[in-house]
């Protein structure tokens, strides 16, 4: 039978074992793969300040994005190519809760500047390669949405 | 109890259920929001209560973990703590950071990462309580008459789970990176050394209350770690499928998350077959009930309902939906939830002197608290998959799907109350217990 000593041999060499390979794993992805798949040379200071107004405000708070988030609001990883630039700036300028299908966004009451800088954040965003999430409908031809 | 410092841990267990229940209202409110009434959308939007439901939740977790490392390692180590007024003013602290966070969440004042909403300068502040309570743990350890691996895996589990809350802190302009790193929080957390705490404090009730021989049940503590960690450090992968890096993730964190559910699974054998063979029969009922509970329930929540997603065939689809509610409510009952509640049931009546072992009171919490949370995982479940059909099957817009499956909402709004019943009966036994009394030592 399997005495302590063993077990404590199996515990202590499978994570050290593991923990090896995943630090290496991790070390080729960030260096090798992230750099070109989410296009890094397109951060430009406007991405980087869209990113830090996603954050101070907790959008992750009610939306997903890249999955991550919450489930209260849409995934808006893709956003710029479902909804187009237009209508991303009536909703982020929007001085009342903007609310269409009734469920109600906080009014940020962005300005300008702000607006163009969420955009950019999202551009960027949707350009990254996600191994190909969000999955395409498969039946959005014979269901009609609106 | 046999240590008088022991009783630091009680303080911790009342802060924990006072940080309970308020996490239950801001989970009602967000149910209502869900079922399309958000009259409180001025004063705590949806964001808020979000942010303030799962922050309350690790808060509480933290302090029913605190406490029991500051009841356990006294009496595993045969030494009473080093410093009793340090480990108070330790527990005042950490009540404050949680309050001013969350305060903090109703004025925009967060860094708004899933999780890791607290703001950066209170980070530090939560850096130095931890440190603190670390310094009282492994002092007391150091000073003891003997270190049994019980102690060391609980010691363990505290130490890198400190150590995990650093990468969190690092700032990132890609948000790739940003999602990379919070993972090493957020899942090396729950599915790597919090199961080690989770292990330990198992391992202490069930020498406890089953009698078995000490060497049989930490010798199966160290295979349970150890398949925790040679599946749960790579099994990190199931969260990078979609998130911008490469396709390796898909294989190992496909293959090694799905390797994830045996060490639940050794968890519930483990505690079922100690109560088989255990001579002795602890008259603590409750206590066994949750202790079993506690291994079952994180099998079906964590092993199962994590299983259940973790392919990348399924996330592709399952990724981000109502389906990962499901999983993170019964996981994080079944495993974190219910094992504080175990070691709070044992302890309390080695606290107070008072041994209200078998009460009704304690029987309803179980079987009230336990029913409800099932029915609330089903009706996430039943929400989440007919989300994943309409929304990313059939290709219906976000905002008409979440009409379709608002009922769901009410269905869970009534198993919530079923729940909140529960856990009402469990403070109110908890509050009939009274305070920690100098006629319960040695005991
Ligand atoms: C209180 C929750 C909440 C918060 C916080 C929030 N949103 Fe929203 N947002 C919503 C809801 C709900 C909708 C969908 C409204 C509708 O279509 O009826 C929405 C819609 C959107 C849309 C349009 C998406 C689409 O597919 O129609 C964008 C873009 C957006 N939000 C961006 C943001 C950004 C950026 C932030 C942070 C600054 C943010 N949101 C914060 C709830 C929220
Ligand atoms: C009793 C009442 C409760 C209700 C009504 C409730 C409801 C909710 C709701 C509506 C969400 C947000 C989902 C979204 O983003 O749209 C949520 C999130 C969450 N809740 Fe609860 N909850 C309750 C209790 C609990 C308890 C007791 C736990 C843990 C033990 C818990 C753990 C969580 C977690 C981990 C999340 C985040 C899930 C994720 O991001 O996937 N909740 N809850
Ligand atoms: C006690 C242990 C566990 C707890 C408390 C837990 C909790 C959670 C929570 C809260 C989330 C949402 C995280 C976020 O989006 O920030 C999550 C996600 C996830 N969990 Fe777990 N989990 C546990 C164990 C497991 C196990 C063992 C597996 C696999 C077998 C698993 C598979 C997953 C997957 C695949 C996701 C991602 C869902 C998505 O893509 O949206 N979990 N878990
Ligand atoms: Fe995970």
């Amino acid at each position: 039978m399997l005495s302590k000593s063993q077990a404590r041999t199996f515990f202590l060499g499978g994570t050290i074992i593991t923990f090896v390979v995943f630090l290496g794993l991790s070390w080729t992805s960030l260096t090798k793969e992230v750099p070109k798949r989410t296009h890094e040379e397109n951060l430009s200071a406007e991405v980087i300040a869209g990113k830090h107004l996603w954050e101070s405000n907790n959008c992750m708070g009610c939306h997903t994005i890249l999955g991550e988030g919450a489930y209260y609001a849409p995934e808006l990883t893709k956003v710029v190519e479902r909804r187009g630039e237009g209508y991303m700036r009536a909703v982020l300028s929007s001085k009342e809760p903007w609310a269409p299908r009734g469920r109600k966004m906080v009014a940020h009451n962005f300005n300008e500047e702000e607006v163009g800088q969420l955009i950019e954040f999202f551009k960027w965003i949707g350009n990254v390669d996600l191994n190909g999430f969000p999955p395409k409908p498969d039946y959005k031809s014979t269901i009609n949405s609106k | 109890m046999k240590y008088n410092s022991q009783k630091v841990a009680y303080w911790f267990f009342a802060l924990s259920m006072l940080l309970l229940t308020l996490q239950i209202v801001y989970g009602f409110i967000m149910a209502f929001a869900h079922m399309g009434f958000d009259g409180l959308h001025e004063f705590i939007a949806f964001n808020t209560a979000r942010a303030v439901h799962t922050n309350l939740l690790v808060v509480w977790i933290l302090s029913g973990f605190m406490g029991a490392a500051y009841y356990i390692i006294p009496e595993e180590a045969e030494h009473e703590l080093v410093n009793m007024k340090l480990a108070y003013a330790q527990l005042i602290s950490l009540a404050l950071v949680g309050v001013v966070a969350i305060i903090g969440y109703h004025f925009n004042y967060w860094e708004g990462r899933k999780f890791l909403e607290i703001p950066r300068p209170l980070d530090y502040l939560v850096v130095v309580n931890v440190l603190t309570f670390l310094g009282i743990i492994v002092t007391t350890l150091y000073k003891g008459k003997q270190r049994t691996t019980t102690s060391l895996v609980l010691t363990m589990g505290l130490v890198f789970a400190a150590l995990l809350y650093l990468p969190g802190m690092i700032w990132f302009d890609n948000q790739t990176m940003d999602s990379f790193f919070r993972w090493w929080v957020v899942h090396l957390w729950v599915e790597g050394v919090w199961e080690l705490i989770m292990g330990g404090i198992l391992a202490f009730l069930l020498i406890k209350i089953t009698g078995v021989d000490r060497e049989v049940i930490e010798k199966w503590l160290y295979v349970i770690v150890g398949l925790t960690f040679i599946s749960g450090i790579l099994g990190t992968g199931h969260h990078y499928y979609y998130i911008g890096v490469g396709k390796t993730w898909l294989i190992v964190g496909g293959i090694f998350s799905a390797l994830e559910p045996l060490a639940f699974l050794a968890m519930a054998l483990f505690a079922v077959s100690m109560y088989r063979k255990g001579e002795k029969k602890h008259p603590n009922k409750i206590a066994l009930s949750w202790t079993l509970g506690t291994a079952i329930t994180s099998f079906v929540g964590a092993g199962l309902l994590g299983l259940a997603h973790t392919l990348p065939q399924v996330n592709m689809y399952t990724h981000g939906t109502l389906v990962t509610a499901m999983h993170g409510h019964l996981a994080f009952w079944g495993a974190y939830g219910m094992i504080v509640f175990a070691i709070i049931s044992y302890t309390l009546p080695n606290l107070t002197g008072r041994k209200l072992y078998d009460s009704t009171t304690g029987l309803l919490a179980f079987w009230l608290s336990n029913i409800g949370m099932l029915g609330m995982t089903v009706a996430f479940g039943v929400a989440g998959v007919a989300q994943v059909y309409l929304e990313r099957k059939m290709g219906m817009d976000f905002g008409d799907v979440q009409k379709e499956i608002q009922v769901h909402f009410v269905v869970l709004a009534i198993c919530a109350s079923m729940f909140a019943t529960g856990i009402g009966f469990y403070i109110y036994e908890f509050i009939k217990y009274g305070r920690p009394s100098k006629e319960a030592l040695q005991n």
